[in-house]
């Protein structure tokens, strides 16, 4: 596999007063080209720092991340990123957000007058795709949480990015809408051939949307398994109720909840229901 | 149910914790709370239980606010007033915002102006007037200083705060697409920040107005604050009112236009 991303012994401490909190520890994992891989994981495993670390946003304590072979320093167009929410311009039409690097000079430095028709036809084209053109001249806060991760979408695939990062990008949608953005995101990744890395908390997202499906383990933040999903390529949401996919999805929750020594202790519970009934019939 | 039943529950709805009002109740309550103290006060005048020395009428106001316009030289008193406020309003945020940019935005300019500017705001500006008047003089220049010593420090410090406002998000969504640190800067950070900047403005101005009154105490003669202080030596109560109640009213006038700015410069904020 030729790996787009290619994360070598990946480690990030971040400081607290005099200690230190170990994030991620010995990560290692290539991503190959136009690859979906998603993170899953308890809270605290380090999944979202190891996007961010991807992005660039963090540094690496130790280890090195490579994309097409050249170590990342800094954020860089090559990997856009969609977050969770509040990241759109609530000043900018849905139009001009999505056109937000045409205004960076970076975005410039390598255009010829061809190129800037071209990538104005891109604009349009990224509008339809994502089913905004009835709001192109809206303002953000005039949108839906959907419309605007939609908006947010196109804006980071405008200036044809190798990769796309997604942090959690629909954590905040209801569940219809959810739906619908995966059906989108799945159509736009085989559409664009743009490598995905999503960070996710659900795990049936997950396995819907990955071809691989990374779990992570907390204390300190590393990888604990890779569960291959077994769908086709092409799929639809009756496939989250067929038996393979439950199954997979118990085996994934089991191993999160394992890792994150979450089990809920049912003994326990039932010691503290029968305590607080003797309590109630001493009164 | 029986009328009076009706209007019970009308008058309870009224008190829903933040609820709503239609626009002629809401009227109604603005209008009662103005006009309740203008009834106490005239009331309280004509009822001859302070004398009117002390205590003038509305009438006796407004007549006194006419001859003040038509003999006294109000409008003069005004513009030098609305003039010195301005000027020392405007100077404090030409210097303001950029420091509180630099501040908000970059850790070693706040560690170094922000401890400093917090200890200045807490010393009195009332009493820079000595310094200011050896320094300075007492020119016209001395009360557009005193107004900028008055303003100047908060500026800074809540323009620092709204920078420092702009979601992080914002930031890193623009550092992802490549933006430089220009960029974020001139293209994330003072769009995102500008109308908390215009409501800090708004608020700040409404400071510079008390300072006009403490810098027209320095060797003025002329001015909306200083005929105050002027109509107190001689006992003319009426005279006080009127000037007190002209400067709520400019203002008034000035928050408003800048309520205005604010609803015409981001049109974004009030679509819904």
């Amino acid at each position: 596999m030729d790996a787009r991303i290619s994360i070598e012994a990946a480690r990030k401490v971040f400081r607290d007063g005099a200690h230190g909190i170990v994030a991620l520890e010995s990560v290692d994992l290539a991503i190959g080209s136009s690859e979906f891989v998603t993170f899953v994981g308890a809270s605290g495993c380090g999944k979202s720092t190891l996007l961010r670390c991807i992005s660039g946003l963090e540094s690496l304590s130790g280890g090195v991340i490579r994309v097409d072979g050249t170590p990342i320093r800094g954020p860089g167009m090559d990997r856009a990123m969609v977050f969770q929410h509040y990241s759109l311009y609530p000043w900018l039409t849905v139009e001009e957000n999505i056109k937000f690097t045409r205004m960076l000079s970076a975005g410039r430095e390598q255009m010829t007058s061809a190129d800037v028709e071209v990538a104005s036809g891109r604009a349009d084209a990224l509008i339809d795709l994502m089913g905004l053109g009835h709001v192109r001249n809206a303002y953000p806060n005039q949108l839906s949480g959907g419309m605007q991760q939609r908006v947010a979408i196109a804006r980071a695939l405008l200036p044809r990015p190798q990769i796309l990062l997604m942090d959690e990008p629909f954590g905040a949608l209801d569940a219809q809408t959810r739906e619908v953005m995966h059906d989108l995101i799945l159509h736009v990744s085989k559409l664009e051939k743009t490598t995905i890395v999503f960070v996710t908390h659900d795990v049936e997202e997950a396995i819907y949307l990955g071809q691989r499906v990374v779990v992570m383990a907390p204390r300190p933040g590393r990888i604990d398994s890779i569960y291959d999903v077994d769908l086709p390529a092409q799929r639809n949401q009756d496939m989250k109720l067929e038996s393979g996919f439950l199954q997979q999805k118990k085996a994934i929750m089991d191993r999160i909840r394992e890792t994150a020594g979450m089990r809920t202790d049912h003994e326990l519970l039932e010691r503290m229901t029968r305590q607080a009934q003797q309590s109630n019939d001493m009164q | 149910m029986s009328t009076q039943d009706e209007w019970i529950a009308g008058w309870k709805r009224l008190w829903t914790i933040r609820g709503q009002l239609n626009r002629r109740t809401y009227l109604m309550f603005a209008l009662a709370g103005l006009l309740v103290p203008m009834a106490g006060w005239w009331a309280l005048a004509a009822s001859g239980w302070m004398d009117a020395v002390f205590m003038p009428g509305p009438m006796s106001v407004l007549e006194r606010a006419y001859t003040w316009y038509a003999d006294e030289g109000l409008m003069n008193d005004i513009s030098v007033s609305v003039y010195r406020v301005i000027a020392g309003f405007a100077l404090s945020a030409v210097f303001a915002i950029p420091i509180g940019l630099m501040i908000g935005t970059y850790r070693p300019v706040q560690a170094m102006l922000e401890p400093l500017t917090d200890f200045i705001r807490y010393m009195p500006a009332v009493a820079f007037i000595p310094l200011v008047m050896l320094w300075v003089g007492i020119e016209e220049s001395s009360k557009i200083a005193i107004i900028f010593i008055g303003t100047f420090f908060q500026m800074v410090l809540m323009v620092a705060e709204d920078v420092r406002r702009v979601p992080i998000t914002q930031i890193e969504a623009a550092q992802t697409m490549g933006a430089n640190r220009g960029e974020i800067v001139s293209l994330v950070i003072v769009p995102s920040a500008k109308p908390a900047l215009l409501d800090t403005l708004r608020v700040t101005m409404g400071w510079a107005w008390t300072y006009l009154v403490v810098a027209e105490l320095v060797a003025a003669n002329s001015g909306l604050g200083y005929s105050i202080l002027r109509a107190q030596r001689f006992m003319q109560t009426d005279k006080i009112f009127a000037g007190i109640i002209l400067i709520g009213l400019i203002g008034l006038v000035i928050d408003q236009a800048f309520r205005g700015l604010h609803r015409r410069s981001f049109p974004w904020l009030y679509k819904k």
